[in-house]
């Protein structure tokens, strides 16, 4: 810590832990980055295909891959890697599993049997275009497929079909309610953040623990609270029921639906907007807001015109530190979301921990690291630019 | 502002107050159902005492899961704390020294964790660790929550250093003390307080982490959070509702203290 080179010094004690986020956290996401368009697993178990279908220049029946695909078949059999090849091609295309066992079937009985006797699924030209640009490790596809767009069998990219269009609706709905989630914490948030500005020091300190006591409450503690509360057996319906204001039928559906991930997260991120938008009302001086009155504005002109624009920082931070959080809230719509209410992390960890595609996943994630990243750093700018900063 | 507009106004305060904290007390009475229901018996409405009981809390004390969790939860944390607190500290330290453009390039660096959503963060690790054989391990749950709970350090400890007087440490080398001495003597004790509440932030981080050990924790490594989560999604057990209560009173306690901590701190700098 020499005086005379203050920055060497700071270089030294920033070291370890830009070294350790590098390691443990930016090598991560950028592995999930590289994922997305590199998944190798089907060139590992069809090397010879792979290598045989490079060179190939894509017209009829390429015959040279024809025995590079035989060889390829028998290795994964004797290797006890054909199940999990013919599961990995028929997310290429449905059918594919059927074609692939049966033919390997065919061949551990007859080893020199002929593809296209075997079965006619091997005389498509289009099947072999397919597997040319399945073996290949660097692959389009996964953001393709997260775009809901597929590649068709003469090679150009198509919308899906209407039935198996899924992400960007999923996209778009986390985007709404995200949205959403911030109006409402905006709604509530600002006027809490504005009595806890106003009271008295020990009122202050009481409003500032309520936000707190939530704000360091475990996400899971408040989700089971929330079921408590909400559920179709739980507190509210309960008590409505008793008091006779809904019948034993007309129970509210107020969770596992959208419905319950919206309440549950404006419970969870109301504390995220309140906190930013606290410091400043906190930090601003009072005499505008008494020069206005004195000067005869009525109060809700001087909030309109005085008050409200000197604490557009304060909502600016907040709203985009909600809007932001919203995006990849995965534990609160995969806890309280059911069926409907469920965002695009929880899609994600779908494809990790039950579907195992995990290129899709990381597709997935790669567009959803890419909004976020977007949004942090546009958003501020054009706050900054529309005056909304001190 | 009119009478009625006031009234208006601090009424709805209270609610969004009540919406903040009243689905916590709420689990706080249930969590001593004498059934395994979610809602209120009768009995308990008439406050009649054989209507409490404290079955739940009998069952997560002898349960080997719950006590297992239990342990590999504070394992962990006690790992990431000084771990975090360590790395954070020294960085803050070192942030300020560094000139203004890399510093805001190394602090985008040290907050990313903050930022990109932790479902990513998984994911990736998940990747990066499984060639490793590290996807079971606790290992791998200690350094992703280091990486998550080290920028909260940074944030903490940074702010406090902002009300550092630079000017103490030059007073103190004229005064013939080497650098390393005026950190143990000087800064440190000024910065303590940040410090302690940057390592809280660390623990608690690890403590509540759910989404890294999601992917990383195999049955061995289950965590409270784990346990919770399978308390909620499949067995729907009042269990939950008790654990709960318990982690509800923990962080109250937490909190009285650490703002009691601060306040008598205030006050003993004032009297200073």
């Amino acid at each position: 810590m020499n005086a005379a080179s203050p920055s060497r010094a700071g270089w030294v004690l920033v070291l370890p832990l830009v070294a350790f986020i590098a390691i443990a956290f930016l090598a991560p996401i950028a592995i999930m980055l590289l994922r997305s368009v590199h998944d190798p697993e089907i060139a590992d178990l069809m090397p010879r295909t792979r290598k045989a279908l490079a060179r190939w220049d894509g017209v009829g029946v390429p015959q040279m891959a024809a025995e590079a695909v035989t060889a390829d078949l028998r290795e994964a059999v004797a290797t006890n890697q054909i199940g999990r090849l013919a599961q990995r091609l028929n997310r290429e295309r449905n059918g594919f599993r059927t074609l692939v066992d049966v033919t390997a079937r065919q061949l551990d009985r007859n080893p020199e049997a002929q593809l296209a006797r075997i079965d006619p699924g091997w005389s498509d030209p289009d099947l072999w275009r397919l597997l040319a640009r399945v073996t290949s490790p660097w692959t389009g596809q996964h953001l393709l497929n997260a775009l809901d767009v597929t590649v068709s069998a003469d090679g150009t990219m198509v919308r899906q079909d209407e039935a198996r269009r899924l992400y960007v609706e999923v996209f778009l709905r986390t985007a709404w309610v995200a949205a959403l989630v911030t109006l409402i914490c905006a709604l509530l948030g600002y006027p809490y953040a504005y009595a806890m500005a106003a009271a008295a020091p020990s009122l202050r300190a009481l409003l500032l623990f309520l936000v707190l006591l939530p704000f360091w409450t475990s996400l899971l503690v408040r989700a089971t609270a929330w079921i408590v509360l909400l559920q179709r057996r739980g507190v509210i319906n309960e008590g409505l029921v008793a008091m006779g204001v809904i019948g034993e039928t007309g129970r509210l559906d107020l969770i596992y639906n959208m419905t319950g991930t919206i309440i549950v997260m404006v419970h969870v991120l109301l504390p995220f907007f309140v906190l930013p938008l606290y410091s400043v009302m906190a930090g601003l001086p009072t005499s505008y807001v008494r020069a206005s009155a004195s000067l005869g504005a009525h109060p809700m002109r001087t909030f309109a015109r005085v008050y409200l624009p000197l604490t557009y920082p304060g909502v600016a931070a907040g709203g985009l530190l909600v809007f932001i959080l919203s995006l990849g809230y995965y534990v609160t719509p995969a806890l309280v979301g059911g069926r409907t209410g469920q965002l695009i992390s929880n899609q994600i960890a779908f494809h990790m921990q039950r579907s195992l595609n995990w290129g899709l996943a990381a597709a997935l994630g790669t567009l959803l690291l890419l909004a976020v990243l977007l949004l942090a750093l546009t958003l501020p700018r054009l706050a900054e630019r529309g005056g909304l900063r001190a | 502002m009119n009478r009625l507009a006031r009234f208006g106004f601090y009424l709805l305060c209270g609610l969004i107050a009540a919406f903040l904290v009243l689905p916590l007390l709420v689990i706080v009475p249930l969590s001593f159902n004498p059934e395994p229901y979610f809602s209120f018996t009768p009995a308990m409405l008439q406050l009649d005492p054989a209507g409490w009981s404290l079955r739940w809390y009998r069952e997560i004390a002898e349960s080997a899961q719950w006590r297992l969790a239990l342990r590999n939860s504070l394992g962990i944390a006690a790992a990431v704390t000084p771990l975090a607190t360590l790395l954070g500290t020294t960085a803050a330290l070192g942030l300020r020294r560094l000139p203004t453009r890399p510093r805001k390039m190394v602090a985008v660096i040290i907050a990313s964790p903050l930022v990109v959503p932790v479902i990513l963060f998984g994911t990736g690790i998940y990747f990066f660790l499984a060639p490793l054989g590290l996807t079971q391990s606790f290992t791998g749950i200690i350094l992703a929550h280091t990486a998550l709970a080290a920028p909260y350090v940074v944030v903490t400890v940074g702010s406090t250093l902002t009300t550092f007087d630079e000017r103490l440490l030059r007073a103190a080398s004229i005064l013939g003390s080497s650098p390393l001495a005026a950190f143990f003597k000087v800064t440190l004790p000024l910065i303590v307080p940040g410090i302690a509440s940057g390592a809280l932030f660390a623990f608690v981080t690890s403590f509540d982490e759910a989404v890294i050990a999601l992917f990383l924790a195999g049955y061995d490594q289950r965590t409270i959070p784990l346990q919770m989560w399978s308390g909620v999604r499949d067995q729907l057990s009042p269990a939950v509702l008790a654990a709960a209560t318990l982690m509800v009173l923990l962080v109250t306690i937490v909190m009285l203290a650490v703002m009691l901590i601060a306040r008598s701190a205030r006050s003993a700098g004032a009297g200073r």
